[in-house]
């Protein structure tokens, strides 16, 4: 893998791949020193265009791990406040010797834009309403393992389970990235959200839709819920958040009604009382904070495939070390 | 321009103009078509062999924005007339959404001579049709009228008010000139980068839906019913937007339109590189729309082939995809793009760049007419088969936003003459 934009440049089998990986990484993250040598001498840059804490953070404690330096580009502090270009920062900070650019922007397309314009690799951290990949291997994995770990061989160790992924579709890259990596795994998704909030057109998407929660609510596996966005409200793309959370939120009454085995997840940052209006951590089986977790091992995996000496992963996994200290 | 050039004798091409088709050399003397005929000779003349080569009247463009004044970063008059001359374009209507907008006679009077200046094709301002194109006020059309402007546009914004668009044409209606639209329902496009469709959805881009054009090709061709003041109908590009201008066709209303080449030849899913090269307004559209759009061409639906050349300089190419202006160049691959992709012959296809586009212009007294005997001399030669590579560090405009960097096209332009004068020689724009 040259660069990771999308799902698309993992290629077949990929996230398969990108799983197997993270099992390692969670291993290297369990240890008494959770740090190994693999990325020495390689340098990663935090290109966060549109603020976000968590993801950075997620990315740099990654980077870290694997040893790599890491250098951090903020909007507030930085030279495009000052005029300069995308390109013509792309270029500076590479003259500094950069391994990997880590790109967060709040319009789609800037991580293609600028593979155009370095020969590094671009991880996108998200791009406007486009694709947020890691989020997806992340939350791929978090399923993936809560739902037992099914084998990997056949590449499709989601066969069988049935993912809700609720809310604003059309303006989530989240969204975008899931459907990818859930079908890819074999599982089934359907879009739970009013027309509204789909984008213009489904064609080619492996999905189904509807705008009835309560109609799939007994049928799922997984609820995935999205975070909704209060500035939409002014777009008139809804009547209110009080019909939305009546509709599509997760409500005391909906969370009762959930088989004990659904597994409730959401990327985060939540708002309580929109979405969803009960206390995840007395729900049965929320995956919320694991998703958390996984992220920083699904992120080192990222780096780790795309930096480590050689690009074949399976004969430098050996790099990392023993799986048990 | 006031020396006098040497003549020129055009020997052994082909004449096509709106008369028909015949082999003869063509002798042109001052600012005139002096003789049309077989086996002419003339002492004195430069003889230019174009064996196999075809000569046509020059081009005429509806649709030209030079950015002279205010964005002479991406153009000039200067380096856009010789883009245009590159072209095979003998005159230009040059849009008014510069800085000032032209609406008001010292910024026409401005661009006219800045053209004059530059003497390498006829530039023809338009004007607003309001003031500074804010859609509110209507711009004075008959001082600008009598400063020699036909075409009326806010090309860039459609006009919103049907109220505004209604007493504009019937203000016009008297005064013998043309008022283009630009047409794009504004509520609707809010933040649009592409196309609304199946690529958009996956792309994660804000859509420009198809029927933000159509409700307002459908309203100004109401418009003209009502009022009978001509309406031109800038670059079309939905199927159902030509499927309304040849409803009105048939019903006998003076409703002019459109299409540029980037609409014929190229699909919104150039973007999935997220290149803003391909961004334009109105968007690329469908292979559907593009088939119908084909179909208006040959059905004679459309009238006119324009470029809607828009310069941009390199950086403002170079923003986020939602960020960056949209726009291509278009002069110089015009006719190569027109010819490559569509299924015409050679004589429509330079009817729909020459003299139906003058009519259109109000330029017909001198483009786009006979190449006989006596008509002012501004010609365009055509290798009509010859193929070639589009390179855009090889092009005469100031900007290198084409989308057809590497395309090898069909036909290109070898020379143009304009008052008389062999402006391009054989591809190279003469100073």
């Amino acid at each position: 893998m040259r660069h990771l934009r999308s799902l698309d440049d993992l290629g077949p089998g990929g996230v398969v791949r990108l799983l197997g990986l993270t099992d390692h990484m969670v291993d290297i993250g369990r240890r008494a020193m959770p740090k190994v040598p693999a990325l020495r001498g390689r340098t990663v840059a935090m290109c966060f265009f549109e603020d976000s804490t968590r993801t950075r953070l997620s990315f740099d404690t990654a980077a870290k791990r694997l040893s790599a330096d890491t250098m951090t580009f903020s909007v507030s502090n930085s030279s495009l406040n000052k005029g300069e270009s995308l390109r013509d920062t792309i270029e500076t900070l590479e003259s500094m010797g950069v391994d990997a650019f880590v790109v967060r922007h709040r319009s789609s397309g800037v991580p293609w834009q600028i593979a155009r314009w370095t020969s590094a690799a671009v991880v996108n951290a998200g791009d406007g309403w486009h694709q947020h990949p890691t989020q997806a291997l992340l939350d791929a994995y978090t399923l993936w393992t809560s739902l037992g770990r099914a084998p990997l061989e056949d590449g499709r160790p989601l066969a069988g389970v049935r993912v809700a992924i609720v809310g604003d579709i059309k303006h989530s890259r989240v969204a975008r990235s899931d459907v990818d990596a859930f079908t890819q795994l074999g599982a089934e998704v359907v879009l739970v959200a009013p027309p509204t909030l789909l984008p213009p057109s489904l064609e080619a998407w492996p999905v189904t839709a509807t705008d009835r929660l309560d109609d799939v609510l007994d049928t799922v596996d997984v609820l995935y819920l999205l975070r909704m966005q209060r500035e939409r409200l002014g777009e008139s793309l809804l009547p209110g958040l009080r019909e939305y959370t009546s509709r599509f939120a997760l409500t005391p009454e909906r969370a009762a009604r959930l088989r004990p085995e659904v597994r409730v997840m959401h990327p985060g940052p939540m708002n309580r009382g929109v979405e969803i209006g009960v206390d995840p951590a007395r729900l049965a089986h929320s995956l919320i904070l694991d998703q958390v977790t996984n992220g920083v091992a699904v992120r080192m995996a990222v780096l780790f495939d795309l930096l480590a000496q050689g690009g074949d992963t399976s004969t430098t996994v050996s790099a990392l070390g023993d799986r048990h200290d | 321009m006031t020396d006098t050039p040497r003549p020129i004798l055009f020997r052994g091409g082909t004449v096509i103009d709106a008369v028909g088709t015949r082999a003869a050399d063509v002798l042109v003397e001052g600012d005139r078509i002096a003789a049309v005929g077989t086996g002419l000779d003339h002492p004195g003349a430069e003889v230019v062999d174009v064996t196999g080569c075809v000569v046509a009247p020059g081009f005429v463009d509806l649709h030209t924005h030079l950015r002279e004044p205010g964005r002479e970063e991406a153009e000039t008059i200067e380096t856009g007339s010789r883009a245009a001359a590159r072209g095979g374009f003998t005159a230009v209507v040059a849009m008014p959404n510069t800085d000032p907008a032209a609406d008001a006679v010292h910024v026409v009077q401005f661009v006219r001579a800045q053209g004059e200046r530059a003497g390498l094709c006829e530039v023809l301002p338009s004007g607003c049709i309001t003031v500074g194109r804010r859609g509110e006020q209507l711009a004075p059309f008959a001082e600008l009228a009598s400063a020699g402007v036909h075409l009326f546009t806010d090309d860039g914004n459609g006009v919103q008010d049907p109220q505004l668009m209604r007493r504009a044409l019937e203000y016009a209606s008297t005064l013998g000139i043309v008022l283009a639209q630009h047409c794009e329902v504004a509520r609707l496009t809010e933040g649009a980068v592409m196309h609304e469709g199946s690529c958009c959805s996956r792309l994660g881009l804000p859509g420009w839906p198809a029927l933000a054009e159509e409700l307002m090709v459908h309203r100004d061709i109401e418009l003209c019913r009502l009022t009978g003041a001509p309406v031109h109908l800038l670059h079309l590009s939905t199927a159902r937007s030509v499927q309304l201008v040849r409803a009105a066709k048939t019903d006998g209303l003076a409703v002019t339109a459109e299409v540029t080449p980037h609409h014929l030849a190229l699909i919104d899913e150039l973007l999935a590189g997220f290149d803003p090269v391909f961004k334009v307004n109105p968007p690329l559209r469908t292979r559907a729309d593009i088939e119908a759009l084909h179909e208006g061409v040959r059905d004679g639906t459309i009238n006119a082939i324009a470029t809607d050349h828009a310069p941009h300089a390199p950086e403002t190419k170079e923003l986020p995809l939602d960020q960056a202006p949209p726009g291509m160049l278009g002069l110089e691959t015009a006719f190569g793009v027109a010819r490559s992709v569509l299924d015409i012959d050679l004589a429509r296809l330079i009817g729909l760049m020459s003299w139906q586009p003058a009519a259109i212009a109000g330029v017909a007294d001198r483009h786009g007419g006979p190449v006989a005997p006596g008509r002012p001399a501004h010609l365009a030669v055509i290798d009509p088969d010859v193929t070639w590579q589009v390179d855009p560090f090889d092009l005469a405009s100031k900007s290198r936003n084409t989308p057809y960097t590497g395309r090898t096209l069909r036909g290109r332009v070898r020379h143009t003459v304009f008052r008389g004068r062999l402006v391009v020689r054989d591809g190279v724009a003469q100073q």
